[in-house]
């Protein structure tokens, strides 16, 4: 068995990472694990947060994912995105500008639907502001 | 015998339809290949995710408590019907054969006595479907102003459908579209989405797969129940995709077809053309030469 994960980050758009590489940190809903090579046979679904690679003892990518799953084996790790990002592209202000403006999308609802899919925006935003 | 003038001027419109035509072939071709790359980038995602739920099915398709949305209702009363087509037409026989499946296969339930209901992506099938069957409508997707189509497009129209299943309206859910082959061929595609098809485990691989002993974080029926909807959604994100690419192979042979054959038009036009006009030479030269001969 090699000592590497094979590690690939698939969006319903394109394949956006596929690498072999030492220790991947998934964020799962019940915790983030770590997965190295010979991990055993796992599936998870992840929620909003980084997803990061680890070189060595260099972070290698830091990718934020919305949500998803994870399938873990001996040898490769699958993560299925909903939708991922490289956290280097986030600008905090523009961040900062569109929770505020979720913040108001959240005064202004009326309905329950209109405020659960604003506040599920917030907390979106939020996770993404705190990962910078 | 027309004039000279309409000729002239038949040839002219002639010609500028099949300039017309030119462009929209190449700019079909353009779009083609974008829709290819995107059909294709989207591969690796409803390929692992088949794997996985290959995997989650293979412990659970033995459970009684399978997920409704995996195993079906049990019955096979109510049918739901999508139908993708495009929203712009000169493509040639594209919207017209997933039109006529899709008919084809509505008689067919409604003379077993099944109860359908369909839902059109796309404004040419909307207009087709509805001479006929509007009453059977539940729903009609608009896809114009999508310009790029993207996974969140797929979502109106498989959130409407888990909705749908929920609610129980339905037991079987089908999809019609096209599949794109090549640029010269497009095959009608029905896909099973509701219950899934199983495939049979004949595969070496997802034997070996399935005997893996996953561990499941949540439980599983909790991943499942996450999986099933978002696997409609790729499902479906891949059929509209499939669509695209075919409707721009369609369009784009369809007007290769047009321009060739303004060509040939215009070809015959210049003959008759050429003809009357030597004709009418010739008609004026012995009007002269028997006005002289009269002096």
């Amino acid at each position: 068995m090699s000592d590497k994960v094979s590690f690939e980050l698939v969006s319903p758009e394109k394949l956006l990472l596929s690498e072999d590489c030492e220790m991947v940190v998934v964020p799962g809903t019940e915790g983030d694990f770590g997965v190295l090579a010979g991990h055993a046979p796992m599936i998870s679904s992840i929620r909003p947060g980084v997803i990061e690679v680890h070189e060595g003892s260099n972070v290698t990518h830091r990718l934020f994912v919305s949500g998803g799953l994870a399938e873990v084996t001996n040898e490769r790790l699958t993560v299925l995105a909903e939708e991922a990002l490289p956290v280097e592209d986030f600008d905090a202000a523009d961040l900062d500008q569109r929770i505020k403006d979720a913040g108001e999308d959240l005064e202004d609802a009326k309905t329950d639907e209109g405020r659960h899919k604003a506040e599920a925006t917030i907390a979106l935003l939020t996770e993404m502001r705190a990962a910078i | 015998m027309a004039s000279l003038k309409d000729l002239k001027n038949r040839i002219s419109s002639v010609r500028s339809t099949q300039k017309i035509t030119k462009a929209m072939q190449m700019v079909a071709a353009s779009k083609l290949r974008r829709a290819q790359e995107q059909a294709e980038a989207a591969r690796p995602y409803s390929e692992r995710m088949e794997r996985m739920m290959g995997s989650l099915t293979a412990n659970l398709m033995s459970a009684d408590d399978a997920p409704k949305l995996m195993a079906g209702t049990g019955k096979d009363d109510v049918h739901l019907l999508i139908v993708a087509t495009s929203e712009r037409g000169l493509c040639g026989g594209f919207n017209s054969s997933i039109v006529r499946a899709a008919r084809a296969k509505i008689q067919i339930l409604l003379g077993e006595g099944k109860t359908v209901k369909v839902m059109s992506v796309g404004k040419k099938g909307t207009d087709a479907l509805k001479r006929n069957y509007s009453q059977y409508f539940v729903d009609s997707v608009d896809m114009s102003g999508i310009k790029k189509l993207t996974f969140a497009d797929a979502h109106p129209v498989s959130d409407s459908i888990n909705a749908m299943f929920e609610a129980g309206d339905f037991d079987v859910c089908t999809i019609f579209y096209n599949k794109f082959v090549t640029v010269m061929e497009q095959v009608v595609t029905e896909q099973q989405l509701v219950p899934l098809p199983m495939e049979k485990p004949d595969d070496a691989v997802s034997a070996e797969d399935s005997n893996l002993a996953y561990e499941f974080e949540p439980e599983e029926d909790e991943i499942l129940a996450e999986l099933l909807p978002r696997n409609m959604a790729v499902q479906i994100y891949r059929a509209l995709l499939e669509n695209a690419a075919s409707e721009q192979g369609a369009r784009m042979s369809a007007m290769d077809n047009a321009t060739r054959n303004a060509g040939d038009m215009i070809d015959k036009l210049n003959i008759v053309y050429n003809r009357t006009r030597q004709a009418k030479i010739t008609s004026e030269l012995i009007e002269i030469i028997s006005g002289a001969e009269a002096v």
